[in-house]
């Protein structure tokens, strides 16, 4: 956990990219590979200058083939390796799901507990970059609906910073997911930041009005939407998922309990979403403490086009936050 | 190296002949008795057999040490069997009893024993081609000697996971020992109907790795490519890829009908190419082996297979409660 040493300014890529290097230092059974992770300093520049520094021996670049380096990841880790995959964005990795799928996440179950595959994959996620409708999409809840995984959604740049310590120190495999549109977010963060849970959603602001529940790119949307209710005199609690498998149901619901009202902020579409299921853990579980329907702010179902006015549309916005959550209180029945 | 044997006479001492001769003839009865449980309905879903293939699994075996890691694919009891794995937990695996090597929960495609590192049967075609490097370049980065064997068949040649896999190999110069093991059928679709270059050498020697076609029907044979393929693969030659020539004898599966090919051809492969046949005509030829001594190895055999049915009988189902263990560590405790 962080200390109470002075803070240093930052942004949330230099906060991956310590993160890998203190791994990279701190053990010799991890290493990371990707494409143009090395030479290139990674699409996203997040392992900038780590060759440099580790050698190509445990910083390398993989030729184009999702499937090879996600299942050599895979037998590297069942091979007492700890390694970190990258994969460049979430559509790629749809070429390395037979690896994900049919043998990260079954391993251990389908061999009776005999074989554990502690690999992390971290890959980029989301839109926000006019990079259109084969780089942009929010695939989350694919991963999240499987059993056998961890799936990881750091939003801030503690988290950036925290998240893969114990994800590496994880027996099974964890997918890390790092929102396109959070690499430039600067910030201040405790020089000597360290691990943090990878277990727990987190409130991130506190209020007592509305739940706005939501993760990853979508966070910063969601707490500034909050901060502009607090000027309408509506105090919204902002709950950032943090772990999208297993989800903490917990305090999901404790915050529902108090407010009374949820929105999800979620960047995928919202048809069979990670919005669909955390709408359904309240209904199954909190009815009757909702003054209202739970409501839910998620993307367009369309590809997500390349030009910045159709993008912008496409994707969960602030003032639609902010429209669905006056009308939710307006509406409500006051518990006090 | 070649695949043909520079020598008509055979160049194997008496008791490593018969333990290849018993190896193959476990096999082979080992998977009659599946057959006969499938049909009694005590091992259900698929069940693909490798009766005719045999001399594969037992020729390369000879050539890989206990720390060596082994992947195969659904069709993998042979293979199991020839590394060690009890047969009492291989049948219990089959009935999905709880003292089954994946504690039932595998069932015949899904052989797991990780303390002899074998890494499972793997139903996803080419599925397990990546493991393979992963797991080669885990003992490449540690300073570890040892080889990586994966078992594949034809049909995977087909999958993008194949050349990803043989690419990434060669590139990393990884000790991987790809066994390609062309029994001429992807289920029921012949090679030639789905591959526009047949020759699976020359794919495997366009990545640059050294590449042979074996007789795969001839356990010697296949036991010399394989002693000097692994050998060149541990001295870190980078991995290499051996295509052995073979045949199906059964169906793909129990649900297989086999439409695809003749009757005729499956006959005439039967009595013409049968491994274990060929190899006990040349022991007797050259007074290798007896009769008596056929009858006493079959009588072991069929005494190991019987204890193993009795074992998988006798063993208890998984308790429902546990169905969830597993499914991570953290439930596992």
């Amino acid at each position: 956990m962080s200390g109470g040493s002075a803070p240093v300014k930052t942004n949330y890529r230099e906060c991956v990219r310590a993160a890998i290097r203190e791994a990279l230092q701190n053990d010799e059974r991890v290493f990371i590979m990707g494409e143009d992770i090395g030479r290139y300093g990674g699409t996203y520049a997040v392992t900038k200058g780590l060759l440099e520094e580790f050698g190509n021996d445990r910083v390398r670049d993989t030729p184009l083939s999702e499937s090879a380096f996600v299942g050599a990841g895979i037998g590297a880790a069942m091979g007492g390796m700890r390694p970190i995959v990258e994969i460049m964005t979430v559509n790629f990795s749809l070429l390395a799901l037979d690896q994900i799928v049919n043998n990260a996440a079954t391993y251990l179950h389908m061999s009776g507990g005999q074989l554990n595959v502690p690999v992390v994959i971290r890959m980029a996620t989301g839109a926000g970059r006019q990079l259109a409708a084969q780089h942009s999409h929010s695939l989350e809840n694919w991963y999240a609906h499987i059993p056998g995984i961890r799936v990881l959604s750091p939003a801030t740049l503690e988290d950036a910073r925290g998240m893969l310590w114990p994800a590496l120190e994880d027996p099974d495999p964890v997918i890390i997911f790092e929102h396109v549109g959070l690499y430039n977010v600067q910030g201040e963060i405790a020089e000597d930041a360290g691990p943090v849970d990878i277990r727990h959603a987190a409130v991130r602001r506190p209020g007592k009005d509305i739940s706005l529940i939501s993760f990853g790119g979508s966070l910063p949307k969601a707490l500034e939407a909050a901060r502009l209710l607090a000027g309408e005199g509506i105090d919204a609690e902002v709950v950032d998922l943090r772990v999208l498998r297993p989800l903490d149901t917990p305090t999901i619901l404790a915050s529902v309990r108090k407010t009374h009202r949820a929105i999800v902020v979620d960047e995928a579409w919202r048809t069979m979403s990670l919005a669909a299921e955390i709408m359904a853990l309240i209904m199954e579980n909190v009815f009757y403490d909702l003054d209202v329907p739970v409501a839910r702010v998620c993307s367009r179902e369309v590809p997500i086009p390349y030009p910045r006015h159709l993008e912008e549309a496409a994707l969960p916005q602030i003032p639609q936050i902010l429209e669905v959550a006056r009308k939710m209180v307006s509406q409500g029945v006051n518990h006090g | 190296m070649s695949a043909k044997r520079a020598s008509p006479a055979l160049a194997v001492e008496k008791k490593h002949a018969h333990h290849l001769l018993r190896e193959m003839i476990r096999i082979r009865r080992f998977e009659e008795k599946c057959a006969e449980m499938y049909t009694a309905t005590k091992i259900r879903g698929f069940l693909h057999l490798y009766i005719g293939e045999e001399a594969v699994a037992v020729g390369v075996m000879q050539s890989l040490t206990a720390e060596d890691a082994l992947l195969c694919t659904y069709r993998e009891h042979g293979h199991a069997l020839v590394r060690g794995v009890p047969a009492r937990s291989i049948m219990a695996e089959m009935y999905g009893k709880l003292d089954g090597c994946s504690r039932g929960r595998g069932g015949s495609m899904h052989l797991f024993d990780v303390s002899r590192r074998f890494y499972g049967g793997n139903a996803i075609v080419g599925g397990a081609l990546p493991i393979a490097g992963g797991l080669a370049l885990a003992d490449k980065m540690q300073g570890r000697d040892r080889v990586t064997a994966v078992f594949f068949g034809e049909g995977a040649v087909a999958e993008g996971e194949f050349h990803e896999a043989i690419n990434l190999a060669a590139l990393w110069n990884l000790p991987v020992l790809f066994c390609c093991e062309n029994n001429q059928y992807a289920m029921g679709t012949a090679l030639d109907r789905t591959e526009s270059e047949t020759d699976l050498c020359v794919k495997a020697a366009s990545y640059k790795v050294p590449a042979w076609p074996v007789d795969g029907m001839d356990v010697l044979a296949v036991e010399e490519a394989a002693r000097k393929a692994v050998l060149s693969v541990r001295a870190g030659g980078g991995p290499a890829f051996l295509e052995f020539k073979t045949y199906r004898f059964r169906a793909h599966s129990m649900f297989d009908p086999q439409l695809y090919r003749s009757k005729e051809e499956v006959e005439k492969m039967k009595t013409e190419r049968d491994p274990i046949h060929l190899f006990t005509d040349r022991l007797q030829a050259e007074a290798l082996i007896g009769p008596e001594e056929i009858a006493v190895m079959e009588k072991e055999i069929a005494a190991e297979i019987d204890d193993a049915v009795d074992f998988a009988e006798k063993s208890p189902w998984e308790p429902v409660e546990e169905l969830g263990r597993f499914v991570t560590s953290e439930e596992a405790r």
